[in-house]
């Protein structure tokens, strides 16, 4: 399914106020990839995904999804096949319910009341939390408006799902359960992340981003062996490619493939 | 200051909530028509901003006593005054349902109080000409301070003449307005110098933001004159229905009167100050909603009989007479309803009571 | 700031209540809300110098408390608590209106205690030499219309706290959208209470890190106010945009949808007709002056 793609040329983007947001990023995702990207503060993740739902137009360049451009005119049907997952789950959870808002995407869609019911059974299950479906967003804890965001988002099918920092704010046991979920799926993922150990196990493919620019893209594993390309870009090797600190041995880490 | 359901009439607070409910509608449909769907959540999220920036306080100095931010007039100058309008509303509605501030019958008068004059008078017609063109330091300190001050005399006045016409309180009209305006002064100038300062802070910061909300936010939305006519319409008919109720209801508003009437002896006795016509005017207009002809026609009757026997002071007859013709006054009555309300009010609780106990129970 | 917090945690405590399990928090929001504003309108209708009328009104809120299993003193304390500003304005009615329109005449409850067989009062009264003394208690309109002020205050917010108790806020909003309010301002509410909720949480992070930084007693000036107010409000302008971008991404197109299920059913039929004509004959008839009339000529 060659329309699964998604493919940047040379994408410049400057904010009103004259911040570079990106500067000449290219590359190509291909079906059921998965890609993280990284790169310290204010590297342009964030702005980096905007763009690929089209929420902020590039100044320069262009994005395709699919078969498509994105344009005013397919930015609807494009966001059905791209869901994202912010990096503040408040900003997403903006419904009374949890219930609410997971409906909130498959109402849009213009879907029967019963096939939406399912839907929303279904994405909260997958996310484990079916229980919370009731409740109102103001009252859960972080971990768990994290996994009622990404519900939101599943709830609606998308082919290509795209998360900002899905990690942050999760405890330990959360944070597996994350990677385990991630791990399940067959979507084409785009994670922008600090988490380098989670980019290790769920990602392939890395691509590394500094000032707005790319500065590498590549295999997970290879790009983070580079200590001077990591150093350079504000990031450090993952602990568990780091010698083990009580017996100074590499243990070899899990990886995706 | 907020008005209080216990304070309000039913003709004062539904012609109030018709107004306000008129506005809303009104700056609902002009919001639909005109913004993008960005300002969706914009206003939403503006109104919960309204309510954590009131709870951050600062010392006034000198004083010694903590001041807020205001509402209506930051709200006006950032998102012009429709969205502002609905904001406050929305802001006055959560207040009235979970703090109790107001109450939901007087909250049409809080919405109007709070939010009409700041939002389409005292913003269009003071601090836009001031500042909108050209916020300087200057400018927006002044306009904001005049505009504040305003506004908020405006909603205290609303508040006197509310309370007054309502006639449920006693404070005569001079009185509460020497003592709400001056209040309203200081509390006016709080929020000009808050929201100047809060505006100036922002135009510094991200100028294109109020520049935005002075272009987008057309002058002269609402006239005043179909909010009078508004306003008028609302008073007669909720007026009209509200005295056919009472009319076909001969207790509320006769009586009341009889009650008053039928103690002239006693009044002239104890204060002189007040007069029969005092008293008439007070319970008399809109509270009992009579506001004219058989309901004054019967208070004259009464005043007459009240007289005969008020000379020779046989009060004990005079209340058997009024008693028999009304159910009023005489200790009998009170005697009886003093027993009767205690035991309604057991009755209302021990229900409350079986109700629970059965339920804990089941 | 502890005040913030507080109003918080009320707000949540509100909310937990509101997603209790009885039969009245199942009960079409709609019934309830129209039913709390016929109840609103009667009690205020009732004339200024009403106390007896309004004591039957009592029953609604009790019995919806105990239906609701709401706490009892729970809600007594956030009326106490509101209590001042009625009190405030109405305390004034007895200073000006000084008229003396009921005479509770004290000897005649005694007498009429006699009359009831309770063991010659009147007699014991006469022996102690109080007769003199308990006369007459001279009750001003004044007084009278202070203690109606107390009593419709009372039931006015105790019906709104109710109200929000066993129904909540989203669903409120739901009942005044089928009402006809229009929906701009209805996703105004809920934006509204949603948020509330992020942003006093922003709001006292920010003012517990300048007090922790400010070593005083936490006068904040204004010069530090501004920049503080400031900058809330240009992150909550950002939060704007980002909701709004979020909304977008699943299909936001300038209306928001609900699917929820609600029906009048006989339940709420029947729950607000009922209470209808309890508060038409509240109103129209004074039950206690006529509970008390019948006991004393029945006895
Ligand atoms: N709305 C905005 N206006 C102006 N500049 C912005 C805006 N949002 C972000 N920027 C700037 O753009 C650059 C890239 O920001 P971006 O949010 O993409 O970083 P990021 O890689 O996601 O960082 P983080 O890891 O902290 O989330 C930063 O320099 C930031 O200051
Ligand atoms: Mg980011």
């Amino acid at each position: 399914m060659s329309h699964h793609i998604v493919q940047a040329d040379n994408l410049h983007y400057t904010y009103p106020d004259g911040t570079l947001g990106l500067d000449n990023i290219n590359f190509k995702i291909h079906h059921g990839e998965s890609v993280a990207l990284v790169g310290s503060n204010g590297a342009g993740k964030s702005t980096l995904l905007l763009h690929l739902i089209g929420c902020l137009t590039p100044t320069r360049g262009d994005i395709r999804i699919g078969d498509y451009p994105l344009n005013k005119k397919n930015l609807k049907s494009i966001r059905r096949s791209v869901g994202m997952v912010f990096q503040d789950p408040d900003d997403q959870l903006f419904m009374p319910t949890v219930f609410d808002d997971v409906a909130f995407g498959p109402i849009n869609l213009g879907l029967p009341e019963a096939e939406i019911e399912k839907r929303v059974t279904a994405a909260l299950e997958t996310v484990g939390v079916p229980h919370l479906i009731k409740r109102s967003p103001q009252k859960l804890s972080g971990g768990e408006k994290r996994s009622v965001a990404i519900a939101t988002v599943l709830a609606t099918t998308p082919d290509i799902l795209i998360m900002d920092e899905p990690s942050s704010n999760l405890d330990p046991a959360s944070r597996r359960r994350l990677i385990h979920l991630l791990k399940t799926f067959t979507h084409t993922k785009i994670i922008a992340t600090h988490d380098l150990d989670m980019a290790l196990e769920i990602c392939g493919r890395t691509i590394v981003l500094n000032n707005g620019k790319i500065v590498a893209d590549g295999q997970t594993i290879q790009l983070f062996q580079d200590v001077k390309l990591l150093e350079m870009s504000g990031l450090e090797k993952p602990l568990t490619m780091q010698g083990c600190p009580v017996c100074s041995k590499e243990h070899p880490p899990v990886i995706a493939r | 200051m907020h008005m209080a359901d216990a304070l309000i009439s039913p003709a004062v607070g539904g012609t109030m909530w018709a107004v306000s409910a008129g506005l809303i509608g009104h700056c609902s449909k002009k919001v639909k028509n005109e913004m993008d769907d960005q300002k969706i959540p914009l206003m939403g999220v503006m109104g919960a901003f309204i309510f954590a920036a009131q709870m951050i306080n600062f010392t006034i100095p000198v004083t010694g006593s903590s001041g807020h931010l205001g509402g209506g007039m930051i709200l006006s100058i950032l998102l012009g005054p429709h969205i502002a309008f609905l904001t406050m509303a929305s802001v006055l509605t959560v207040q009235a349902l979970f703090f109790a501030d107001g109450g939901l019958l007087a909250l049409g008068c809080n919405i109007f109080n709070l939010g009409f004059f700041p939002c389409f008078i005292a913003y269009p017609l003071i601090y836009k000409r001031i500042a909108g063109k050209n916020p300087t330091r200057k400018n927006i300190l002044t306009g904001a301070l005049i505009a504040a001050i305003a506004g908020l005399q405006m909603g205290a006045f609303a508040v006197v003449m509310e309370t007054v016409l309502s006639g449920v309180s006693e404070l005569p009209f001079r009185t509460f307005l020497l003592l709400m305006q001056p209040i309203h002064l200081a509390i006016g100038t709080v929020e000009g110098l808050t929201t100047a300062a809060v505006v100036f802070f922002i135009w510094r910061a991200r100028p294109e933001i109020l520049n935005a909300a002075a272009s987008s936010a057309p002058i002269g939305g609402i006239s005043i004159r179909s909010v009078l006519t508004g306003i008028a319409v609302a008073t007669l008919i909720t007026g009209g229905t509200l005295s056919w109720f009472a009319s076909s209801n001969p207790d509320g508003l006769e009586w009341a009167m009889f009650k008053t009437a039928g103690v002239e002896e006693l009044e002239t006795s104890h204060n002189l100050h007040l007069s029969l016509s005092e008293v008439q005017k007070k319970t008399a207009f809109l509270p009992d909603y009579g506001f004219q002809s058989d309901g004054s026609e019967l208070l004259l009757n009464e005043k007459e009989n009240s007289e005969e026997y008020g000379g020779t002071a046989a009060t004990t007859e005079a209340k058997k007479h009024e008693a028999s013709s009304w159910p009023s006054i005489d200790s009998g009555t009170s005697v009886s309803g003093l027993i009767g309300g205690l035991l309604t009010l057991t009755l209302a609780v021990a229900i409350g009571f079986i109700l629970r106990y059965k339920k804990s129970n089941v | 700031m502890a005040n913030l917090q507080n109003n918080l945690f009320d707000i949540f405590y509100m909310d937990t209540l509101a997603s209790g399990e009885t039969w009245l928090h199942r009960l079409d929001p709609r019934a309830k809300v129209l039913t709390t504003l016929i109840f609103v309108g009667t009690v205020v209708s009732c004339g200024k110098y009403e106390i007896s009328m309004l004591i039957p009104f009592t029953l609604y809120p009790v019995a919806i408390v105990a239906l609701a299993n709401l706490p009892v003193l729970y809600i007594i304390k956030k009326m106490t608590l509101l209590m001042p500003f009625a009190f405030f304005i109405g305390i004034f009615n007895p200073i000006m209106d000084r008229a003396v329109i009921l005479k509770i005449d004290l000897t005649d409850i005694f007498v009429w205690m006699d009359s009831i067989g309770l063991n010659n009062l009147m007699g014991l009264i006469d022996i102690i030499g109080l007769k003199g003394i308990v006369g007459t208690i001279d009750v001003s309109g004044g007084w009278i219309s202070f203690f109606s002020i107390m009593m419709r205050f009372c039931l006015t917010v105790g019906a709104a706290l109710i109200l929000i108790c066993t129904t909540g806020f989203d669903s409120v909003c739901m009942a005044l959208q089928k009402f006809g309010v229009p929906s701009p301002f209805i996703a105004q509410l809920m934006f509204l209470y949603r948020y509330m909720f992020v942003l006093i949480d922003e709001a006292s992070r920010m003012v517990r890190a300048r007090a922790l930084r400010t070593f005083d007693t936490g006068h904040m000036k204004l010069d530090l106010f501004a920049p503080m107010i400031g900058q809330l409000l240009l992150r909550t302008l950002d939060r704007a945009q980002r909701i709004h971008l979020a909304m977008c991404c699943r299909g936001f197109d300038g209306h928001i949808h609900m699917v929820r299920k609600m029906d009048l059913g006989m339940s709420e039929i029947l729950f607000t007709i009922g209470w209808f004509f309890a508060f038409v004959i509240f109103r129209m008839y004074n039950i206690p002056i006529g509970l008390g009339k019948f006991l004393s000529e029945i006895l």
